[in-house]
């Protein structure tokens, strides 16, 4: 093969990129408040894959473990949260009802909120500790063992809440929608998701960047063996940080749920999301996952709406632009955005 | 089974002992049963579960394959197969037009588009997935895999509402459901021809170069092979018998859906591969026949045990079976076979094989780069003493 020909995926991706981008400004141009709606759609999604692929992304970067079960975990996470707000507090609407015809209050979400986010993490902590903690090291068996848990808490979860799509209630207090301007956009979207991504973040950022839990943790990336030598309990750093990723697992599945949807099928949907941010962004990097998140959002809200081509509707196709998103990063960097080898 | 086939081709050059002889009869044995298998079993038992176990075989057998020659875990497969399913669904003759494209080609014009669509595709997959090793390589192929499932759930002028239905085959095959025998031979063909095609790969110098890929990837590049081209018809390859077993898997259900390729489906046929035991290609039909033995008494005598357990919680079943097989035997049932055949070449008074040696050491599964460490027989038939 000469260079040239070598050369011709890139440039044609390249070539493929800028087109995308001039595509976009003249969208942009032509229609503004809809370009803002989808734009913003793409970043609160984003949010949110960024909030639930943090969590695995911190999992695999300190353990090399990929927890296959992570969507299994944002799913159960959503359940458990809409499992309480009807029980405990029960303002919740039932599938019978058309709309928040009863009131929720703060407490009403806020409690089913950090219910299940504890929860889900005890269960991710249970798994490592009565599965994984044996056979560390061997990264594909505890794929393997993280994929068996996926098949059963799946198919528990599709025995005790059925295929019906629920979705948890905000409080009734928050408003439906912000107005800037003239234009008009979702409270919860915009506000609570966006901001949880971003207190997620920072705090991840300042905790690893800025701890001395977090200097451990970067250590032991780094060297496990050396840090275990240097007299740090490594074992209890591992159970503490995969506490953490599977508690934003379960964060996300109730934000998720309330912003979206609770149901059936949101698993798969959610590894996915999770597998593709942490591979366009590189595994275990956090800026990674957050402009993987980003990037696999815009792609996504873009693709759904402007792939009209006068009387042709393509958007059944948006798939294969999520596939074309993974092709040119992996095809410019196997590694992803911001992997590093290990 | 090939187990005993190895036992028998090394036993004709060293002499008769009773291992042998009683490897020689298993085999034998096991030929007779499945050859005479509609005439021994129910023709409902014959359909779900000799048909199922050997079509599912093939599509597993394309993942041990990948692993134990290619150090790659792949779990696109599923994805392929889908695709030469649904290839073939849209240009053959569908009846009543249920579903597809239906452009009304032969049933084999339908075969030979369906497998040439899905290597086509893997030879895609396959050069994106290839620079990268182990656990990465198990994350692209599921994400790829999972895009294809989701592409045939949106693109329904390509997969229907619901499926493509009512799938024309081949005369001879006729109605699977009234006479199962001829598609349980042509499964069981399909599965003989696939399984020596692998064998006879393994041994040629790309499957040896492919062992040495799988080994260590940078010496092979410094001693001039072309490390990810190499994966890549490895990959291409796998697919192909992914294909077959796609191609089978719509004659056999008569119809394909998105929803016969998702998720569960992805995980089914590795937990098929691992139960079987990754060591050895024929690991795949035993996982198959595994697998389908459960699957069919589990939807009868499972107890009931409120919403946690009843006869519909097949999955939670076999998500255990799986979690205690990569818990305590990673090499699947055929390392318990070998273990067996172990105790009893000890009774006999012969030593323990190499094969079991390097079953042993197959049993930790690849640490890092998911590289298989074993230094066991590269293919192993005839090497025993």
């Amino acid at each position: 093969m000469t260079l040239g020909i070598r050369q011709l995926p890139r440039t044609a991706l390249i070539a493929l990129g800028l087109l995308v981008v001039v595509w976009l400004a003249i969208k942009a141009s032509q229609g503004g408040n809809t370009f803002l709606q989808v734009t913003l759609n793409g970043t609160t999604d984003a949010a949110l894959y960024f909030i639930v692929a943090a969590g695995f992304t911190l999992i695999f970067g300190l353990m090399r473990v990929v927890n296959m079960a992570h969507g299994s975990l944002y799913l159960f996470g959503g359940y458990i949260a809409y499992v309480a707000q009807t029980h405990w507090y029960a303002g919740g609407t039932s599938q019978f009802q058309l709309g928040a015809t009863s009131s929720t209050s703060i407490w009403g979400f806020l409690v089913p909120l950090v219910f299940a986010t504890l929860v889900i993490g005890l269960v991710g902590l249970g798994i490592q500790q009565l599965l994984l903690r044996w056979n560390q090291g061997q990264d594909l068996r505890q794929a393997l063992i993280t994929i068996a848990v996926s098949v059963i808490i799946a198919d528990q979860l599709i025995a005790h809440y059925g295929g019906i799509v629920e979705s948890i209630q905000q409080p009734t207090s928050w408003p439906n929608s912000i107005v800037i301007g003239t234009f008009r956009y979702g409270f919860f979207r915009l506000v609570v998701v966006l901001g949880a991504a971003l207190a997620v973040g920072v705090l991840l950022y300042l905790l690893i960047q800025h701890t001395r839990l977090g200097m451990i943790i970067r250590a032991g990336v780094d060297d496990r063996p050396m840090l275990s030598a240097l007299g740090v309990n490594v074992q209890l750093v591992f159970a503490g940080a995969f506490f953490l990723g599977a508690m934003l697992a379960g964060f996300g599945g109730v934000l998720g749920g309330t912003m979206i949807s609770v149901g059936p099928g949101l698993d798969s949907q959610f590894l996915l999301n999770s597998l593709i941010v942490v591979i366009i962004g590189g595994m275990g990097s956090l800026p990674g996952a957050a402009i993987g998140a980003l990037l696999l959002g815009l792609v996504q809200s873009y693709s759904a709406i402007y792939l009209h081509f006068g009387a042709t509707d393509l958007t059944p196709y948006g798939v294969l632009a999520q596939f074309i998103l993974v092709i040119a990063v992996l095809a410019f960097r196997p590694l992803g955005l911001f992997g590093r080898p290990a | 089974m090939s187990a005993t086939v190895t036992r028998g081709r090394a036993g004709l050059r060293t002499g008769m002992t009773w291992p042998v002889l009683i490897g020689w009869g298993v085999l034998v044995a096991v030929a007779v049963v499945l050859l005479l298998a509609p005439q021994i079993f129910s023709a409902y038992d014959l359909s779900q579960i000799l048909t199922q176990a050997l079509w599912l075989g093939i599509a597993a057998v394309s993942v041990t394959f990948l692993y134990r020659y290619g150090g790659m875990v792949s779990l696109a497969q599923v994805a392929i197969y889908g695709i030469a399913g649904f290839a073939m669904g849209n240009v053959v003759h569908t009846i009543n037009s249920e579903g597809g494209l239906n452009l009304g080609w032969t049933p084999w014009a339908g075969v030979a588009f369906g497998i040439a669509v899905a290597v086509i595709v893997a030879l895609l997959f396959g050069a994106i997935a290839s620079r990268s090793y182990g656990i990465y390589f198990l994350m692209i192929t599921l994400a790829l895999s999972l895009l294809v499932f989701y592409f045939f759930g949106q693109v329904t002028k390509l997969s229907g509402f619901g499926g493509i239905r009512s799938i024309s085959r081949p005369g001879f095959i006729g109605d699977p459901i009234t006479d199962p025998k001829p598609l349980y031979y042509t499964a069981l063909g399909a599965s003989v021809l696939v399984y020596v095609l692998l064998r006879y790969v393994v041994r040629t110098p790309f499957g040896i170069a492919l062992q040495g890929i799988r080994d260590d990837p940078p010496r092979m590049r410094s001693l001039g092979y072309n490390v990810p081209l190499h994966r890549t018809l490895a990959f291409a390859l796998g697919a192909f018998v992914a294909s077959i077993a796609g191609i089978l898997s719509v004659w056999f259900n008569t119809q394909i859906s998105p929803g016969s390729i998702n998720l569960a489906q992805t995980i089914a046929v590795l937990i098929i591969a691992v139960i079987g035991g990754l060591s050895r290609l024929e690991g795949a039909w035993l996982g198959a026949l595994a697998y389908a033995l459960i699957d069919y008494y589990a939807r009868q005598h499972t107890p009931t045990l409120g919403l946690w357990l009843n006869p519909g919680r097949f999955a939670t079943i076999i998500g255990l079976v799986f979690l205690l097989i990569v818990l305590l035997s990673p090499d699947g049932l055929i390392g318990i076979g070998h273990r067996l055949r172990d105790l009893a070449g000890r009774r006999l008074g012969t030593p323990p094989t190499s094969d079991t040696a390097a079953a042993r050491e197959e049993q930790a599964l690849p640490e890092t780069a998911g590289v298989s460490t074993a230094s066991g027989p590269s293919s192993s038939g005839g090497q025993e003493p």
